[in-house]
């Protein structure tokens, strides 16, 4: 899987100063229930970075559990749904590879042998982009205003990496933060076992791949662990919060890229308090 | 083979509890990919001949019965006969049946898969014939009475103590106090045994990582040089592949053989490859009198022009499994049957039935490491949700789990429903959850999640209700 918009870079529009593009933000189930901070870095970046957000209300999930269940049935009519509410704007930003790898990549795919949807999926997917994407490929932005005092680490999450080519553009822009320091984790590319529903009808096997990814992460001695997925971060920040409470060590602290990089870092770290 | 896939989840919790595996699956892990990841540095169109290789076997595919024929031409016109079988039972018929005409008592066996899928040991045992595997590998986990765990590397769940363990149990004519420490003195010890049985052979049976139409020629790759001896030195060379192994041209098997031993091991070539076209001529030094080759379907021609026809690119380079966080936690075994990893989550489907292998595409995360790794480009996430499909639209994924997501489709399709649930869910979790320090030890129905890991807790409101409460307060304003 090559990283799609290296040749598609024809479609970066230029905008004019007058008007902003307008932004539909795709805010994921995971975030809407567990982590609206998210949701409101990844505003805070959109505007900042001149865009106009809007948030429909009827949104729900992008369809990925259904799709990946094997149910084309229940994910096509949650694609078209979704394809309605967002085809209005000039973007689709979504703070996650994971569900806008499912709009972006697999929206054409589950609607391509139906007419009537095919064009609309196709045309709302190459609008369609992964929140620190969009900042960098779309927005050319390079460096972001924030402070985080500490080390940090990197897990790439899979849809994001290989359906979505997000690598460097978080590492770039992470180091503009001041007060980071960012120590590469080995194995970075190697799934933390999340895989959505896997986790639950395999969870052994899941368990022993997220025990893998806690144990690196550890040794690298940083402090934080970063990525731009709430699954994955949720999944490494459980598995690392038990470890700790299990040996007595002090916490990693989890977050979304999204965070840090808005300078949005007041709420406790993923699971865990105020204290 | 028998299959045991049906069981995946039971034979992953034993593979999980097995030290010996974990430690020989530790190995594996760190060393295959960078090996890979190596040789494939330094060649810089490997790129460009991933893309060939998938056009040279797309081609193949949709011209198969053409070629097909134009390899058993020339395979006749080498002096050697093909042999078609449809079905494994077919295929032991027809190599016992050789064995019987030769008067064979033992049969040598170079490395293959399908000799695998068709349990050729078993059956020619049976029959009073011996089957002797000579690949290093296979003949460990011959002795050990154990199926390949791996397409390439058969006994790659063993550790270098337990094959200590076993040749001193197998090996009792040797000195008790013989030093096998270093691997070196095992593989010496290996081909001291086989030596004596390579020239005792009556028969050769290989595999063929390739056949080449134009030629009529098998091709095998070994680095053990086992695959020469087993199909120079008896009377007979029995070629066993399977029918999609075809190509057009030795230039087109040049190119796929740049690209399976830099997957598969990580090596420019492997040490031995081997070309055979028909049997020993009167100006040949040495070689087989009689070459056959036995061309198995077992249901490959059904997946042709099927959404699985892009499986039959597959050049059993094993970069798929070397490379997945599944295979690399549980090992091959677990899948139950000849192909396991990524490529037997849709090979064994394909081959024994999806009702047979239920476990066995659903067992992913959907990372999409295989297939970025794949030297033949098969989209194997994509085929193995495609079985997905067909397991949801038999009903046969458990209930519990097609309860679950009809209810969450229901929800996900009446959005002020939806919110309302989650709005609850985020300010109920999300107070219980700071009174437990910000995440969930246990939770009743996120056990599954639970029994090993914290569930982190909601902040507290969805987005959606701050959301649109600040949208609400903006206009006001």
């Amino acid at each position: 899987m090559t990283p799609k918009f290296e040749s598609e870079s024809s479609r970066l529009v230029t905008d004019s100063p007058v008007s902003k593009p307008r932004v539909g933000l795709f805010v994921t189930c995971l975030v809407d229930l567990f982590r609206p901070s998210v949701g409101f870095a990844a505003v805070k970046l959109l505007e900042e970075a001149g865009c106009e957000v809007e948030v429909p209300g009827l949104q729900t999930c992008c369809g990925q559990p259904a799709f990946n269940s094997g149910d084309r049935a229940d994910a096509a009519t949650i694609a078209q749904r979704t394809i309605v509410l967002f085809e209005g704007f000039d973007y689709v930003v979504v703070p996650s590879g994971s569900c806008g790898g499912m709009i972006r990549e697999h929206y054409p795919e589950l609607l391509a042998g139906d007419p009537a949807w095919a064009e609309r999926a196709r045309t709302l997917a190459g609008r369609t982009w992964e929140l620190i994407s969009f900042l960098y490929d779309v927005r050319g932005l390079r460096q972001v205003k924030a402070r985080y005092d500490g080390t940090i680490t990197y897990h790439d999450s899979c849809s994001g990496l290989r359906e979505l080519g997000v690598k460097q553009q978080p590492r770039t822009l992470l180091a503009s933060v001041q007060g980071t320091k960012l120590k590469e984790l080995p194995g970075a590319e190697t799934c933390c076992g999340f895989g959505g529903t896997f986790c639950v009808k395999y969870p052994e096997i899941s368990d022993k791949m997220v025990e893998g990814k806690a144990e690196d992460i550890l040794a690298t001695g940083a402090d934080t662990l970063l990525a731009g997925d709430l699954g994955c971060l949720m999944n490494m920040a459980g598995k690392l919060k038990r470890m700790h409470s299990e040996r007595g060590t002090r916490a990693t602290r989890v977050r979304h890229v999204a965070e840090v990089l808005a300078d949005m870092t007041g709420e406790p770290p993923i699971g865990e308090t105020g204290q | 083979m028998e299959s045991t896939s049906h069981t995946f989840k039971d034979n992953a919790h034993d593979a999980l509890g097995n030290a010996h595996l974990q430690s020989a699956l530790d190995k594996m892990r760190a060393g295959f990919p960078q090996r890979r990841l190596d040789a494939i540095g330094k060649l810089p169109e490997f790129e460009d001949l991933r893309e060939q290789g998938r056009e040279i076997k797309n081609h193949v595919l949709e011209n198969l019965d053409w070629y097909l024929e134009r390899y058993e031409r020339n395979v006749i016109a080498a002096g050697g006969h093909v042999h078609w079988a449809r079905t494994p039972e077919e295929a032991r018929q027809i190599i016992l049946d050789l064995c019987r005409k030769l008067g064979a008592k033992t049969v040598t066996k170079g490395k293959t898969m399908i000799a695998e899928e068709i349990a050729l040991n078993d059956f020619l045992e049976e029959n009073g014939v011996i089957p002797i595997e000579t690949d290093l590998g296979e003949y460990i986990i011959q002795l050990r009475h154990e199926p390949p765990s791996h397409i390439i590397a058969p006994a790659i769940h063993l550790t270098k103590g337990q094959v200590e363990e076993t040749f001193r149990e197998v090996h009792t004519n040797l000195p008790a106090d013989r030093n096998l420490e270093e691997p070196r003195s095992l593989v010496a010890e290996a081909r001291t045994m086989l030596r004596e049985k390579f020239l005792k052979a009556d028969v050769g049976v290989t595999g063929a990582n390739f056949l080449i139409a134009e030629t009529g020629s098998s091709v095998i790759v070994t680095n053990e040089g086992n695959g020469d001896l087993t199909q120079l030195l008896p009377r007979a060379h029995i070629v066993l592949a399977s029918l999609e192994k075809i190509v057009p041209t030795l230039e087109d098997a040049s190119a796929l053989l740049r690209l399976l031993a830099r997957s598969a091991t990580g090596q420019d070539m492997s040490v031995y490859t081997t070309f055979s076209t028909g049997p020993r001529r009167a100006e040949d030094p040495d070689g087989p009198g009689e070459y056959h080759v036995v061309l198995l379907d077992n249901g490959r021609t059904g997946m042709l022009g099927s959404e699985f026809q892009e499986m039959l690119r597959c050049i059993r380079c094993g970069a798929c499994m070397n490379h997945c966080p599944v295979y690399g936690a549980v090992g091959g075994h677990a899948y139950g049957w000849v192909y396991p990893g990524p490529m037997g989550a849709v090979l064994t489907p394909s081959l024994i039935g999806i009702e047979n292998a239920k476990h066995l595409p659903n067992a992913s995360t959907f990372c999409g490491k295989c297939e970025s790794v794949c030297p033949m480009k098969i989209p194997l996430p994509k085929m193995m949700r495609h079985y997905r499909e067909r397991e949801w639209q038999k009903k046969l994924s458990p209930a519990t789990q097609r309860f679950g997501l009809k209810l969450w489709a229901f929800l996900a399709l009446r959005p002020p429903l939806y919110h309302f649930f989650y709005a609850i869910a985020a300010q109920v979790l999300g107070l219980l959850g700071r009174r437990t320090g910000g995440s969930f030890y246990n939770l009743p129905l996120a056990g599954a999640w639970t029994a090993t890991r914290d569930l982190p807790a909601p902040q507290g409101r969805s987005f959606q209700e701050q959301w649109h409460q600040r949208q609400k307060q903006k206009k006001a304003a």
